[in-house]
């Protein structure tokens, strides 16, 4: 369904020279697939990302081909990217914090995507907001739906962010370190609804982590990325437990030694 | 929310004691004998003898202070010494002249300052950009009573399009009156819009670099929707707060504007008293103003508590 | 409560304009330093002397720039006026830069009551604009040098207040500031040592930014009769002066509004540049 072949995103900087952020990633994901993509902070995770969905900075240029459904999604001019988001591509931010704007209610934050898209009145979009509110398990959502995002906890802001990023059930959605702000326990809640929203509405989901152990729980096949370069990729369970690359097994050791132990068994194939 | 109000209203009326009791102190303690300053050296005992009394110079000062406050509250400003009237009059008949013209001045300022700083904001670098730079480091240096008289010699003089000055009041018609305050407001609103044009410029820059922004996008919002629906809302804060800042300016722009223009306003009701020597009209213009001043402040705070809803949780 | 700064938020980005921006500032500035001492010994004619014969010659006719009213020479008196502006400018902002810093500073040491009076002693003090408050004191003391410096330097006094308390703050919340404390040293000695000097470049930043208010500001009293008297040249007399004539002799209201206009612009661009070269990213805050 998705087809990313060779990306490489560059950077201007002011003083003129050019960085390479993503250099040469490829991989293919199928409809309901997890892919899970790992690396700490500077891998370029996040720039591919961006580039998928087409929000890279100004500066940034990005090359090589993404096809999604057959359709290269590079070579779109903006209104038609416009339309692409949305509605066939969501995605998720990291900070619930800052990611959602002050001085809207969470409801008509939802609802906009709804509206944009042309897919119904400002009456139905909201009701559709109380849907998806309850959807992503948060309590009272009739009243929610109203709330500004100060007056919710940090998980519910994200859960509100799943939320807008599903409102319009795209065929593909990417997460970009959903869970890294959030509290432990929170954190087993929000992949708790990743799951199940995978399941239930059969979507690609690429999922973007600094944290091996979560990218272990939810994802079916893993992509690892050290400056910008994909240093292995493959199932899930097979990355994990005989890792190829030396920096995989360096990723891998960085971790507690009981939660390794858990990280192989509790993952996603595993489950399955 | 309620108890922020109230907070807020009680500093107010405590502001204004602190200025009250500075202008007391400055145009009646101070002087020592505010009559003999009124008439001028070359006065005689009697007028004198006769405007102390009528001033109640004879009671102690903080008794003339009270009577003084007691008086605004009902109204009572006391008589101008100059013009014979109630002070009160004098202000409301100059009332009518300046507060339209701040009104004006302001939605010009605004008119201009709001599109000019976002599209320069969304366009950087462009040609709006350089045209806003321009405009903004131009329109804070130049004085406003400088472009009062270049707007008259092109506009009412060269042109004759506007009068040159003066006022004939709203009873002699809506549109000369307007006429006759475009060429101030316009002299008002030039610099008051540079200094805003930079201020939206920068404030929509920053919000423009928020996270949230990014999420709208990633729901399919163009550019364009994202900037005003989003962007700009959020601008608004800062905006606002220069703007409340402003009114100071604004105002103390207004007493040389009306000059320049010879409109009968409270600005030239202060020059004018003052060249009198009248201080019992500038003692009550300038708390006049100061209140406005103090009142403008309380009602931007309470905008924002409009424009954003954090500040009403913490309120 | 609200950012007093308020002509001072940071202007559009890019460090090729803030060099620029500086260099353009420090060289207007300059021009019109040289142009004040040069003024104070020689000018083209003396600016005092009435020539009713020659009165309301155009530029190049008589002088460079024409006579007025009186036959007086406006390059003179422009050049003269200068020293006017400049000197009123200076000394209001030292009045409001060195009584202001003082109650900044302690403000932001002493804390507590001290602090919240002194602060709500400036909110009062930013209603008055210099304009109400050189009508206040002119009414007493008649228009002059004297008038023109307290009412400018009066409204300057909570600007820098505000602006040194702001950045003092921030000083005091500093991990140096804290072990000095520990090792017991003043309130006083630590203001001397660690703040005043780390604060010192929000203060330059200031002065040239009030400056060039306090410019436009003199002159706007002089234009109402509150500046300096007659004979003393200034740009603000000059200008209400020359309303009466403006459309026979419109020159006498050109030069010395460009005067004004390019002295702040200067000033403007110098506290600009300094504030892109002292303190790039960072905001002034209350």
């Amino acid at each position: 369904m998705l087809d990313v072949k060779n990306i490489c995103v560059d950077i201007a900087a002011s003083d003129g020279r050019v960085a390479r952020v993503v250099d040469g990633i490829s991989f293919t994901l199928g409809e309901g697939e997890t892919l899970g993509v790992v690396g700490e902070s500077g891998s370029g995770k996040s720039m591919l990302a961006l580039s998928i969905i087409g929000l890279l900075p100004g500066v940034a240029r990005a090359s090589g081909e993404i096809l999604l459904q057959g359709e290269s999604l590079l070579r779109l001019s903006e209104p038609e990217m416009c339309a692409v988001r949305g509605k066939r591509i969501g995605m998720i931010f990291q900070e619930p914090m800052t990611a959602l704007n002050p001085a809207q209610r969470v409801g008509t934050q939802i609802a906009e995507g709804l509206i944009v898209h042309g897919e119904m009145t400002h009456a139905a979009a909201r009701t559709k907001a109380i849907e998806l509110l309850e959807r992503v398990r948060v309590p009272q959502a009739s009243q929610r739906v109203d709330a500004f995002p100060h007056e919710l906890s940090g998980g519910q802001r994200q859960r509100v962010g799943i939320a807008i990023a599903l409102a319009l059930r795209p065929e593909l959605l990417i997460a970009d370190e959903p869970t890294t702000a959030l509290d432990v326990t929170v954190q087993k809640e929000i992949l708790d609804i990743f799951d199940e929203l995978v399941a239930e509405m059969k979507m690609a989901l690429i999922f973007i982590s600094h944290d091996i152990g979560v990218i272990g729980r939810i994802a079916d096949r893993t992509l690892v990325m050290l400056n910008g370069k994909q240093m292995e990729q493959g199932p899930t369970e097979k990355v994990l437990r005989r890792p190829e690359a030396d920096y995989t097994r360096m990723l891998l050791t960085a971790m507690p030694r009981r939660a390794r132990g858990h990280l192989v068994a509790g993952s996603a194939e595993a489950r399955r | 929310m309620l108890h922020a109000l109230a907070f807020r209203l009680a500093s107010l009326l405590l502001t204004l004691f602190v200025i009250s009791v500075a202008i007391f102190v400055v145009l009646e303690v101070l002087p020592g004998d505010p009559a003999a300053i009124m008439l001028g050296t070359s006065s005689q005992p009697d007028t004198l003898a006769a405007l102390r009394s009528r001033m109640g110079l004879d009671q102690p000062a903080i008794l003339r202070y009270f009577t003084w406050i007691g008086g605004i509250f009902v109204g009572n400003f006391g008589t101008s010494y100059s013009y014979g009237v109630p002070v009160a009059e004098l202000i409301r008949d100059r009332l009518t002249v300046t507060v339209p013209l701040t009104l004006m001045a302001i939605t010009l300022s605004l008119s201009v300052a709001l599109p000019l700083g976002v599209f320069s904001a969304a366009r950087q670098r462009g040609l709006t950009d350089a045209f806003a730079t321009f405009y903004s480091q131009v329109g804070i240096a130049v004085p406003n009573f400088w472009l009062g008289l270049l707007l008259i010699l092109l506009f009412a003089l060269t042109l004759g399009w506007f009068p040159a000055g003066g006022f004939r009041g709203w009873s002699a018609g809506f549109f000369p009156a307007v006429q006759a305050l475009v060429l101030p407001a316009i002299a008002l609103a030039i610099p008051q819009s540079a200094i805003l044009t930079r201020v939206t410029r920068s404030a929509v820059l920053d919000v423009m670099n928020e996270e949230f922004v990014r999420t709208a996008r990633a729901k399919g919002v163009t550019r364009n929707r994202a900037l005003w629906r989003h962007v700009v809302p959020n601008a608004l804060v800062p905006v606002v707060t220069i703007l409340g800042l402003q009114i100071s300016v604004l105002l103390a722009g207004a007493v040389i504007v009306e000059n320049v223009f010879s409109l009968p306003g409270m600005g030239r009701l202060a020059f004018q008293a003052l060249a009198q020597r009248d201080l019992i009209v500038i003692k009550n213009v300038v708390l006049f103003f100061a209140t406005i001043v103090i009142v403008v402040n309380l009602i931007v705070d309470a905008v924002y508590l409009v424009l954003d809803p954090r500040l009403r949780a913490n309120a | 409560m609200t950012d007093v700064t308020a002509p001072a938020i940071a202007a559009p980005r890019g460090r090729l304009s803030g060099h620029l921006r500086l260099a353009a500032g420090a060289a207007i500035t300059s021009v019109f330093i040289g142009i004040a001492l040069l003024a104070l010994v020689w000018t083209p004619e003396n600016p005092g002397r009435l020539r009713i014969l020659q009165k309301l010659k155009a530029p190049l006719e008589s002088g460079l720039l024409g006579t007025d009213h009186l036959g007086r020479d406006v390059l003179s008196m422009l050049m003269a006026g200068t020293i006017n502006s400049l000197s009123i400018s200076l000394l209001s902002v030292l009045v409001g830069m060195s009584i202001g810093t003082a109650l900044g500073v302690a403000a932001a040491a002493r804390r507590g009551l001290f602090e919240s009076v002194v602060m709500r002693i400036c909110d009062a003090m930013f209603a008055f604009p210099p304009i109400l408050s050189a009508i206040m004191v002119g009414a007493l003391l008649g228009p002059g040098a004297l008038t023109a410096i307290l009412s400018i330097g009066t409204f300057m006094v909570p600007v820098f207040a505000r602006v040194t308390r702001g950045a003092a703050l921030q000083i005091w919340a500093r991990e140096y500031v804290l072990a000095a404390r520990m090792a017991g040293r003043g309130g006083i000695s630590i203001t001397a040592v660690h703040v005043i000097p780390n604060i010192a470049s929000h203060i330059i930043i200031q002065v040239a930014i009030q400056l060039a208010l306090a410019i436009l500001t003199e002159a706007g009293l002089s234009f109402l009769g509150l500046g300096v008297p007659p004979p003393t040249p200034s740009w603000g007399r000059m200008l209400a002066d020359s309303q009466t004539y403006l459309q026979l002799a419109p020159w006498l209201a050109l030069a010395p509004g460009l005067a004004i206009a390019f002295a702040v612009l200067g000033l403007n661009l110098l506290g600009d540049g300094l504030r892109d070269l002292l303190d790039p990213r960072r905001r002034m805050s209350t």
